[in-house]
């Protein structure tokens, strides 16, 4: 997916890009109003992340802009207030979401997700597997022509394993990235949500397999 | 119980109007008496006037009627020197003629002058005779007679009583036109008094209707000496504004310079989390993002405690759609359970707006689902429940955490910073129940903790009284 990051904090957006590379998106940096507003007419972006705190200029004048000249693009707005008026001030100015810095990976993850798929989406996100088709914004898996519900925990799995087949993921791996950080697990829960998605994928002609001492990967049978 | 209002110690020194009132109807009374004493000086000595021309008249007429024939003095008194005393009222007269001292005719006892009036200026004199008052004249003349000059003198005298009676019929009178004259001016001044006041109730009412928030400078027409107290009111209210914006943004820029660095370090760890392999490492690196975690919830919360006080001290009453307020709040925090594939179910079965502070009430209501989906295990489902009793509104939350143990004393969880035995292992700061009681408290709700109907978890509920 292609992100535009308004961040005026260097740090901040370097360290928020590079998470984001990290699981494959292309981040675009802007550090202002107005460099934003350069960017979101040149291009095209699935997501919108918007500091409301900038140096030139609030956030939500951006925001009113980029609402203004009806910019479909979804728009997630980082806030460091919690303040509840702030953040319900920001949705009526025409946020999609707001999150509250500093902020989860996952949560974040999750927010993008959902936003995208109020806006219904495009298919461009769908991944092909042997015999299956896999829409991780939708959250729908179809195997051989036939929809398997997912759970949200088995949906993300199914994504991280996809998003680089044939690569093994440790134990310890896939629980930072599927249980939030005050969640106190053992590595051995995974095997938990490895056997059921492993259910789910019967007769798609992937399998996870298990590399002993390693961890988990995904191939074709 | 309700903390005393502000007003009740306020020292106050007296009242305006009824000071005002006073004086007005002090200044009456005196203007009153002063007018009282004026005219009945003024009527007592124009009827002493009057008796005195008449007597001086009567006197003078007797004088004219005196004859000295072949040297010899004759007095004829003419019926009209007596008779027109008579006229004025039936006190009796007395009179005497009196030659060197000695008496010619008349009442021989009548007191005389001590000191003969010289001729032409008649002495007038107030006296008692025989037991009654009595107001008298005396007329000298010098008349030559055979034996040489000799000094006459004509003394006409009358009693008072009907002078007397007049005077107390005017003093009566000017009495009561005394009270009539004081009764209408101290209904003036009362009235006088309230319409100069009543600028001040006026401006009173207009402070006082003014919603919690309004921070308006005044602009109601006052009565000049008055704009110095509100020019000085609305430099006052502007300083406020002016502070609390001032604070507000103080908030808002201090949680930016916390919450930014610390968004950093977070993201930093967490990816400095998906590189390194070695499990100690990877420990301490959630250990980190733990922390971060912690001092962030805890500055949030710390906020928006800060700000529920805030918002109670003064609370805005506006109509709430509790329905709508915690619709949209499960769609926001669906994201987020969904991640631990919690189950959030909403219900409602329509209730009343109630009247409150929206931004509060949310406040509360965020922190029991914050709280709610916090604790809950894995595939677990949340309820939330909003209805109408016969008195209030009701939301309940409902999970299958497992709830409280049974020797946990439910009543301290909603106290600051005290949290749950078994919420050992979960980021909190434990602020988030006290917010969400002291919210419902503040709206003359409760927030009850109690077991789950199934016993499987916990019911929190927050209730707001319609009224």
């Amino acid at each position: 997916m292609r992100f535009l990051l308004v961040e005026d904090n260097m740090s901040l957006a370097a360290a928020v890009s590079d998470r984001l590379q990290m699981d494959g998106h292309v981040v675009d940096h802007a550090p202002c109003a107005k460099d934003a507003e350069a960017f979101a007419e040149t291009t095209d972006y699935d997501l919108i992340l918007l500091d409301i705190m900038l140096p030139d200029g609030d956030g939500r004048s951006f925001l009113k802009a980029h609402r203004a000249r009806e910019g479909k693009t979804p728009v997630i707005v980082l806030t460091a207030r919690s303040e509840v008026s702030d953040r319900v001030g920001v949705l009526d100015l025409g946020a999609d979401d707001y999150i509250t810095k500093p902020f989860d990976f996952s949560e974040l993850e999750a927010r993008c997700r959902a936003v995208l798929r109020r806006h219904g989406g495009n298919s461009s996100n769908q991944q092909r597997f042997g015999d299956l088709v896999f829409d991780p914004l939708a959250g729908t898996l179809v195997v051989a022509g036939k929809t398997i519900p997912l759970r949200n925990k088995e949906l993300r799995l199914l994504e991280i394993f996809l998003s680089a087949p044939e690569r093994i993921f440790s134990k310890a791996k896939l629980v930072d990235r599927l249980f939030s950080y005050d969640e106190d697990v053992s590595e051995n829960a995974i095997e938990v949500y490895v056997a059921r998605l492993r259910k789910r994928l019967a007769g798609s002609g992937a399998a996870i397999v298990t590399v002993r001492g390693l961890g988990y990967r995904i191939s074709l049978e | 119980m309700s903390p005393p209002r502000p007003e009740s110690q306020l020292r106050t020194s007296g009242s305006l109007s009824r000071r005002l009132t006073l004086r007005l109807v002090l200044s009456a009374a005196f203007l009153t008496l002063v007018l009282f004493f004026v005219v009945l000086a003024f009527v007592r000595d124009i009827s002493q006037r009057t008796q005195d021309s008449i007597l001086l008249a009567s006197a003078t007429s007797i004088m004219d009627s005196l004859r000295v024939e072949a040297g010899q003095i004759t007095l004829d008194i003419p019926y009209a020197a007596l008779s027109m005393l008579g006229n004025v009222s039936n006190d009796r007269v007395f009179y005497n003629v009196r030659k060197d001292g000695e008496v010619l005719t008349g009442y021989e006892d009548l007191p005389a002058p001590s000191q003969a009036p010289s001729p032409g200026a008649p002495s007038y004199a107030t006296e008692e005779y025989r037991g009654a008052s009595l107001r008298r004249v005396t007329l000298a003349r010098r008349l030559s007679l055979d034996g040489g000059p000799a000094d006459i003198e004509i003394t006409v005298a009358q009693t008072r009583e009907g002078q007397t009676a007049e005077l107390a019929r005017l003093t009566r009178w000017a009495l009561m036109m005394g009270g009539g004259f004081f009764l209408v001016s101290a209904l003036i001044g009362i009235w006088a008094a309230q319409s100069s006041v009543q600028p001040l109730h006026a401006l009173t009412g207009v402070v006082s209707r003014r919603g919690p928030k309004d921070l308006r400078p005044v602009r109601h027409a006052v009565p000049s000496e008055m704009a110095p107290l509100v020019q000085s009111l609305n430099r006052f209210i502007e300083r406020l504004r002016v502070s609390l914006a001032r604070s507000e943004d103080f908030i808002a820029e201090a949680a930016h310079r916390v919450r930014t660095p610390l968004a950093t370090v977070r993201a930093q760890a967490e990816i400095t989390l998906r590189r390194v392999e070695k499990a100690e490492n990877r420990a301490s690196l959630r250990e980190m993002i733990r922390a971060i975690d912690e001092s962030s919830r805890a500055a949030g919360q710390l906020l928006d405690h800060a700000m529920v006080t805030f918002r109670t001290d003064s609370l805005e009453r506006k109509p709430v759609d509790l329905d709508g307020l915690a619709r949209d709040l499960v769609e926001r925090l669906r994201p987020v359970a969904d991640l631990k594939d919690i189950d959030l179910q909403y219900s409602c079965a329509g209730v009343s707006p109630l009247r409150g502070d929206a931004i509060l009430i949310q406040n509360a209501v965020r922190n029991i689902l914050d709280n709610a989906i916090k604790y809950a295990p894995s595939e677990t489902g949340v309820l939330i429940d909003v209805r109408q009793g016969p008195l209030d509104v009701i939301i309940s939350v409902t999970d299958e955490a497992g709830g409280f143990p049974a020797e946990e004393d439910t009543a301290v969880l909603t106290q600051r910073f005290v949290r749950g035995s078994n919420a050992a292992g979960t980021i909190g700061s434990g602020l988030g129940l006290t917010i969400a009681r002291e919210v419902a408290e503040a709206h003359g709700g409760k927030l009850v903790i109690e077991p789950s109907s199934t016993g499987a978890g916990a019911c929190v509920s927050l209730s707001f009284p319609l009224r």
